[in-house]
């Protein structure tokens, strides 16, 4: 058999029919859905009088319009409570397992999909949430979907698609002291645009991604969609299980080690090649911030803000003088001069308990500018939280004057009461710098955790290789 | 199911911005509704509006020469970001039938054709000359015939264009593409019996409905 990649490995295991100039169909092993993406398509099922195929392979969970706060307290937003009683109904009427808002284990999809086990190697696995990509991290084929195909899913477990093409992204030597998952990823993006990964499933390698931990392969692939790729992965190895071992829905004992040995035969064979390569040598990284309206707009912490005139590109020129006015930010600012009003730590990409771990290193036994508004803490799921209070981390932070929240989207997209005001400038750990996202009106920066820290500490980005030497810390 | 799409002559509007995304085409509120009608009042909602949803007469689309449109000159990239259906549906309601850019976002491009909008890639220069011809002519109609993969205008222009054969089938006769696999069902049974033992799944444990 010729050599192939990880990707054309899941491919070829979930074939259930190829047919000539038609898309493939394909089995589907797991199907999380939340309470944003997925009234419509129960809706359509029941209009269409179709069942649920498998909802024993279909997860639900509440995340995106959860409150941060108090829970028991009645529900304001009339519109988001009717959006969490039809899933609850859904799922009681189709058998779907839920986590809802008030589970010990709620939290953001993806982040509880891992934590839970759910997620595996060499799975297929879909979610109405482009940010599906995240489980990429464990050697899945994970994307997001459509309401369409939420309700193609739910009808046959299956989707009719086209193969993709593949990118391998290789980070080659060592990660850098300072630098991190989210910094190699936006770095990947402000190399290959948002549109780079256009059409492509992109496995990263190189001895920069193995180095990382499952936190970090996580916040890689789950921004491989701000890149343009549907779908982004990490071939498993002993990290992935490691990771997996005795989590719930993880199989046990002897079952585990016949998984494992499944697992190990996905990684990609030597001799197989790709549609595109793409390198970068993880020794040049630097702490990122992005200075623009989407993820591709981004810089090293110690550069400055790009002169529009400076892209040799029209499209890119209007595109950098609309998102400088949108971000009220000058051309030649030092990026390191740029204050903010609101840090956030959370969302998909970064919130879990490695997150939270670096960002409370950065801010023990310190305190949040005066200038600054707020700094939240929210952090993936319960199960999260619940690790991070056993550590203290909770008190750090809250001791630092930071608002330690309940688990959920939050301000990555601004669905509950948790929103970036107008005019003002967010340091965040999420995903999308995009106009609107976080707040109408509102100003993000994405930074890793411990960027994010010590710019609500200092009320500015600083370079945190430099700073947190200065300061005494590590 | 989506209506078949023939052909498409109308009125060309242009959307000169590269990267438009999901969060731009509809906003994150209108993601807490349950239904999927009605979304066309919500597109491009922040851009489209002033505070008291007075409509902003800077954008493109507020213009009265634009009012009726049913062709979208965009640019680059055109719906990345969120993977939300509620896009095209806000599109489609606002009476777009066709997308014309240089590249789109891979979901965003596979949720059009879920709801019988067709989006037609074009190179960079073509659009160009689309978008100038948009705006040098008041009324500037587009005819996009599907069939035979063409766009033409009243001035002689005249792109052939690119589409899947299979996706071209689905639009014209709109197609159920559900009822279609489930057409296939013995081969999804004879799948599942195949690999009843992958995934390995440990037994769930009593998940359902858990609340503390």
């Amino acid at each position: 058999m010729n050599p192939r990649t990880i990707y054309e490995k899941i491919w070829h295991a979930h074939l259930v029919r190829e047919a000539p100039g038609e898309p493939s169909l394909i089995y589907i092993d797991r199907h999380f859905i939340h309470e944003a993406t997925s009234p419509q398509p129960f809706a359509a099922l029941r209009a269409n009088g179709r069942k649920l195929r498998r909802p024993e392979l279909t997860f639900a969970v509440m995340d995106h319009s959860v409150s941060t706060k108090n829970r028991d307290l009645p529900m304001l937003d009339l519109t988001a409570a009717a959006q969490f009683d039809a899933l609850a109904k859904n799922c009681k009427d189709f058998g779907v397992n839920l986590w809802d808002m008030h589970s010990r284990d709620q939290g953001i999809v993806h982040v509880i999909g891992p934590e839970l086990g759910i997620t595996q190697p060499g799975c297929t696995i879909v979610c109405g949430d482009s940010h599906t990509s995240t489980h990429g991290a464990f050697g899945a084929l994970a994307f997001g979907i459509g309401t369409s195909e939420v309700e193609h899913v739910f009808a046959t477990q299956c989707l009719q698609q086209f193969k993709s093409k593949t990118m391998k992204i290789d980070v080659q030597g060592k990660r850098p002291h300072g630098v991190t998952a989210k910094d190699i990823i936006l770095a990947i993006i402000g190399k290959i645009g948002t549109a780079g990964g256009n059409g492509h499933v992109v496995e990263y390698t190189g001895e920069a991604v193995r180095g990382l931990s499952m936190e970090g392969r996580m916040t890689m692939c789950n921004m491989s969609i701000e890149g343009g790729a549907r779908a982004g992965l990490v071939a498993p190895d002993e990290t992935t299980f490691a990771y997996l071992e005795g989590r719930p829905f993880v199989p046990r004992g002897k079952e585990f080690q016949e998984a494992v040995d499944i697992w190990k035969s996905l990684a990609t064979d030597d001799g197989a090649t790709y549609d595109a390569t793409v390198t970068l040598r993880a020794e040049e990284l630097a702490p990122m911030v992005t200075w623009g309206t989407n993820p591709g707009m981004v810089t090293q912490v110690t550069s400055r803000v790009p002169d529009p005139s400076s892209f040799p590109d029209l499209a890119d020129r209007k595109a950098a003088e609309s998102a400088l006015a949108y971000m009220d930010l000058k051309p030649g600012t030092a990026m390191e001069d740029i204050s903010v009003d609101r840090v956030f730590i959370g969302s998909c990409t970064n919130s879990r308990i490695e997150d939270l771990r670096a960002a409370a290193h950065m801010v023990a036994g310190r305190h949040v500018a005066k200038s600054l508004k707020q700094a939240l803490v929210v952090p993936g799921s319960r199960t999260v939280k619940a690790a991070a209070e056993k550590e203290g981390l909770d008190k750090i932070f809250r001791d630092a004057g930071f608002e330690w929240r309940d688990a959920g989207c939050s301000m990555c997209i601004a669905m509950n009461d948790d929103v970036l005001p107008s005019g003002e400038r967010s340091a965040s750990t999420s995903n999308r710098n995009f106009e609107g996202r976080q707040g109408k009106g509102g100003r993000t920066h994405l930074v890793s955790p411990a960027m994010a820290a010590a710019a609500a500490i200092e009320g500015h980005f600083v370079d945190i290789r430099e700073w947190n030497s200065a300061n005494g810390a590590e | 199911m989506p209506k078949p799409f023939i052909t498409q002559e109308g009125l060309a509007a242009p959307m000169d911005r590269v990267n438009v995304d999901t969060d731009q085409i509809v906003p994150k509120q209108f993601v807490k509704l349950i239904t999927r009608e009605g979304y066309g009042k919500f597109l491009f909602y922040d851009w489209r509006y002033l505070p008291g949803e007075q409509p902003n007469p800077e954008f493109i689309l507020n213009t009265p020469r634009y009012k009726g449109a049913s062709v979208l000159l965009a640019r680059a990239n055109f719906g990345c970001g969120s993977s939300r259906e509620h896009a095209p549906w806000a599109i489609l309601d606002y009476g777009f039938r066709v997308i014309l850019a240089p590249s789109f976002a891979d979901i965003f491009y596979n949720n059009c054709f879920k709801n019988g909008i067709l989006p037609i890639s074009l190179s960079n220069e073509q659009m160009d000359e689309l978008f100038k011809r948009a705006e040098e002519n008041q009324g500037y109609n587009l005819k996009i015939d599907l069939e035979n993969q063409v766009i033409t205008d009243h001035k002689g222009l005249n792109y052939e264009f690119e589409i899947d054969p299979y996706r071209k089938k689905s639009l014209l006769k709109g197609l159920d593409e559900i009822g279609l696999t489930l057409e296939h069902d013995a081969d999804i049974s004879a799948y599942e019996k195949k690999n009843l033992h992958v995934p390995a799944m440990h037994e769930a444990l009593d998940v359902k409905y858990h609340h503390d």
